[in-house]
């Protein structure tokens, strides 16, 4: 077990270094600093001094790949592609636009992230199977019909209106939550309360369909019709016997995504301004800050790949036929 | 002899492509317009004509036909292409752009507007060209928010001003008003019922001449619901479909629909042209990513081997980069691109143009990955069946094993994703254009609509049309496209059958 993680982690290592290279080729290779600089200062009048500045400021005035001046490591050490993407393997995310260390911020705003994510998470998963198993429970009758029916009308329902509806509705028109923001400690519960209820909503319509397709699956297989025939109730038989079963290929799609619960919800944060890691993706998107998109798009895959390794080890867990090696 | 010529596959396409051909170059030379092929009109022409084909191609198949007979079969299925195609026409209307030449000129060489104007832009001129000042609620006569209006003796007083052109008409808005909108409606529930059934005549009595029988025995069935396919759902969601635009061709002109927004534009002709944007980016992305997947996927899975582990390092790479981030990384090099190289582009349509294709491109970078996979599986335990090994062991080279035995029976699995992708896609761009790496600001969408509508949320009383509009608008097309790929995937893929 141990050695098979090890292997997994030797193994995603070239696919990290695949994207430091595609994000590093998109953000330095494509456009070059002078352009990014350009665009920064605004197109007109712009001096190659003020460039030449911003480029220092941010420290873009090195070479990309190799540095002719210097001697020995310094090379290859003292060029933009060491600074800015090798860096990212030490976790070493550099600074902001604003002169604020990205490390720091990510680890401060990683709290309300996981506040709001962690709870739509498990809150959703609950909400969600049960949702299934009473379609599957009624199954082939008039409540399953229309549950379908009611999971695809959700389904095509656009996320951004469930949090514009849902923000008229709780917060201005029944004034049971604030419309948005945060706070430290238990006070922010009030404030999440509607993002987690939003979240849980717009995640229903698919997720219960493909829950209602794996149950649906393992309702045809012969332990089933055995358990039926010793006797035993349908309840009985749907939790004690199918869900468990259908545990395996739920695992595979919603393990993968712990890891990843840490970037927060784009979305929902900005949208309810919690100051968390997907409102700082969008800000920085929108004040077009390239070295904070860099740290999160490393980051992000860093959590994807540890999220492939979980899923795996999770199998072991619970289904026992399954062997690492 | 009709039904021969029918049967004949070649024919139906080139009659179609022969009619888009005068669409797009005789009708311009006639009416002394300056057309102009953005890069997206191309592809969706491209896009036109492969589908064409491909219909013809497959009803000239019983074996293809038969699963597509299933899928319409269902009502709901033919209710939503109903659907769908009207979606689509709009969009198609919209996608022949040209220049209009300027009125009132000099003789000499024609001068052409600047103004790049498409055909639905000519055909919903009345609707469009009535901008207001500011905000004005559905059917409003007055505007949003009040304004000082000089009085006659001196002074000034806040009063709502009248409209320029929302409900014009009308001498007293307050009394007038209701019964006003309740005739439009009626004469046009009566106009759109009469041109309804014309219509449904007609398409009988063409329907009856080429099968050879009489009228009645056609129209019997299908007014009674008998026939195999629901013909009936179809000639009523028609009848929906009709009846709307005789509303709007009624009482669209006289009043704002939808309201206007922000700078007094008509928001039911904003959304009418997000439409196409909206299409453009469920179809033409996964146009651009079918190709790789298809090739990369078919090839990981027969191969194997080196090409398998070269595959799969790239398809892993790209899907664990989180695929807004990669969208917006991609978008923001491309926003540095454009406006560094600001003399490449003539309009600023095409400017925007070329960034709703650049983000077709970017989606369908990130969404390949998993139909990639999928192919690559597929592909993988086809290799091992009989029928192929056969084939290999009779020394069939292996492009032709690839595209006579793999390809074809792979592609009900290309067939759902595409089709479930679509949506997906359609409710993406919203989301996108929030973040701020959607289409350009310029370009009409949904997501532009829902961005713009969403800073006046905190007024008194709310500016909810827009949003409602966009929503509403995204809502039914994307109903529509689940309702279908539902319908599609149960009859191509009986294994993961929701019934």
């Amino acid at each position: 077990m141990f050695a098979y993680i090890i292997r997994r982690i030797l193994y995603s290592l070239p696919i990290l270094i695949g994207v430091n290279l595609m994000t590093f080729s998109l953000f330095f290779i494509v456009n070059s600093p002078d352009d990014m600089a350009r665009m920064h200062l605004g197109q007109k009048r712009v001096t190659e001094g003020a460039i030449e500045k911003w480029k220092q400021a941010r420290g873009y005035d090195k070479p990309l790949i190799y540095n002719e001046a210097e001697s020995g490591v310094g090379k290859v050490t003292n060029t933009i592609f060491y600074d800015k993407s090798v860096r990212l393997f030490a976790f070493d995310f550099g600074y902001a636009d604003d002169g604020r260390p990205i490390g720091e911020d990510i680890l401060q705003r990683m709290w309300p992230s996981l506040a709001i994510a962690i709870p739509i998470f498990l809150v959703g998963i609950l909400v969600n199977i049960c949702f299934a198993l009473l379609l599957v429970f009624f199954r082939s009758t008039y409540i399953d019909v229309w549950g379908v029916v009611f999971s695809v009308v959700l389904m095509s329902i656009s996320t951004l209106f469930y949090i514009i509806g849902g923000q008229y509705l709780l917060g201005k028109l029944m004034q049971l939550v604030p419309i948005s923001g945060y706070d430290t400690g238990f006070s922010a519960f009030k404030f999440l309360v509607l993002p987690v209820i939003i979240g849980v909503i717009g995640g229903i319509g698919s997720s219960t369909r493909w829950y209602r397709t794996i149950f649906l699956e393992e309702i045809g297989k012969d332990y089933v019709r055995t358990a039926r025939a010793k006797g035993l109730s349908e309840i009985r038989v749907l939790f004690r016997h199918i869900l468990k079963n259908a545990m395996i290929p739920i695992l595979t799609g919603i393990v993968v995504i712990i890891p990843l619960l840490f970037m927060g919800s784009l979305l929902l944060e900005s949208f309810f301004g919690v100051p968390g890691l997907g409102s700082y993706t969008i800000d920085a998107i929108q004040s077009q800050d390239f070295a904070i998109v860099r740290s999160m798009v490393f980051l992000g895959s860093v959590l994807y790949i540890a999220g492939l390794l979980l899923t795996d080890i999770s199998y072991t867990m619970v289904d026992p036929r399954v062997r690492l090696g | 002899m009709a039904r021969g010529l029918a049967n004949n596959w070649i024919m139906m396409p080139l009659a179609s492509l022969g009619t888009i051909f005068i669409l797009l170059y005789v009708v311009p030379i006639v009416f002394a317009l300056q057309s102009l092929y953005l890069w997206t009109d191309i592809f969706i022409f491209i896009l036109m004509a492969m589908v064409f084909f491909l219909v013809s191609y497959i009803r000239s198949k019983e074996h293809l036909l038969r699963p597509w007979k299933a899928v319409f079969r269902r009502k709901m299925a033919m209710a939503s292409a109903v659907l769908l195609s009207a979606f689509i026409l709009v969009g198609m209307l919209d996608s022949i752009h040209f220049r209009l030449p300027l009125s009132g000129q000099a003789a000499g060489p024609v001068q052409y507007s600047v103004e790049v104007s498409s055909l639905l832009d000519v055909i919903t001129r009345d609707i469009h060209v009535n901008v207001e000042k500011t905000y004005s609620a559905p059917f409003a006569t007055h505007l949003f928010s009040k304004e000082s209006i000089d009085l006659p003796g001196g002074g000034s007083r806040r009063v709502y001003p009248r409209l320029k052109y929302g409900g014009a008409h009308l001498a007293d808005p307050e009394t007038e008003k209701q019964d006003d909108i309740l005739f439009k409606l009626f004469s046009s529930f009566w106009q759109g019922v009469v041109i309804w059934g014309v219509l449904v005549a007609l398409f009988m009595l063409v329907y009856s001449f080429r099968k050879g029988r009489k009228f009645s025995d056609i129209a019997l069935p299908i007014l009674k619901g008998q026939t195999s396919l629901p013909l009936r759902t179809a000639g009523l969601t028609v009848l929906v479909i009709v009846l709307m635009i005789m509303f709007v061709i009624n009482a669209g002109t006289a009043y704002h629909v939808f309201g206007t927004d922000k700078v007094g534009q008509d928001v039911l002709y904003q959304s009418l042209k997000s439409i196409r944007t909206g299409l453009v980016i469920g179809t033409l992305t996964t146009m651009v990513m079918l190709p790789f997947a298809l090739m990369m996927g078919v090839a990981a899975g027969y191969y194997q081997g080196w090409v398998d582990d070269v595959i799969q390092y790239i398809y892993t790479t790209l899907s664990s980069i989180p695929s807004v981030l990669l969208i917006a990384a991609a978008i923001l090099s491309i926003q540095v691109y454009i406006s560094n190289h600001q003399e490449l582009f003539g309009t600023s349509i095409e400017r925007a143009d070329l960034r709703l294709l650049a983000l077709c491109f970017i989606l369908g970078i990130t969404s390949w990955t998993s139909l990639c996979r999928l192919l690559r599986g597929e592909a993988f335990k086809l290799r091992e069946l009989e029928y192929i090994q056969a084939a290999k062991s009779f020394g069939v080279r292996h492009v032709k094993i690839i595209s006579r035995h793999i390809v074809p029976n792979i592609m009900h699995i290309v067939l759902i994703v595409v089709v479930l992708d679509f949506s997906g896609l359609v409710l993406a761009e919203a989301v996108l254009s929030y973040v701020g790496v959607g289409v350009d600001p310029s370009t009409d969408s949904w997501g532009n609509m829902i961005n713009g509508a969403r800073l006046e949320m905190a007024r008194e009383p709310m500016v909810w049309w827009s949003l409602m509009a966009a929503f509403s608008f995204m809502f039914i097309l994307v109903l529509a496209a689940n309702l279908f790929s539902d319908a599609v995937r149960d009859a191509f893929d009986p294994h993961q059958s929701s019934a």
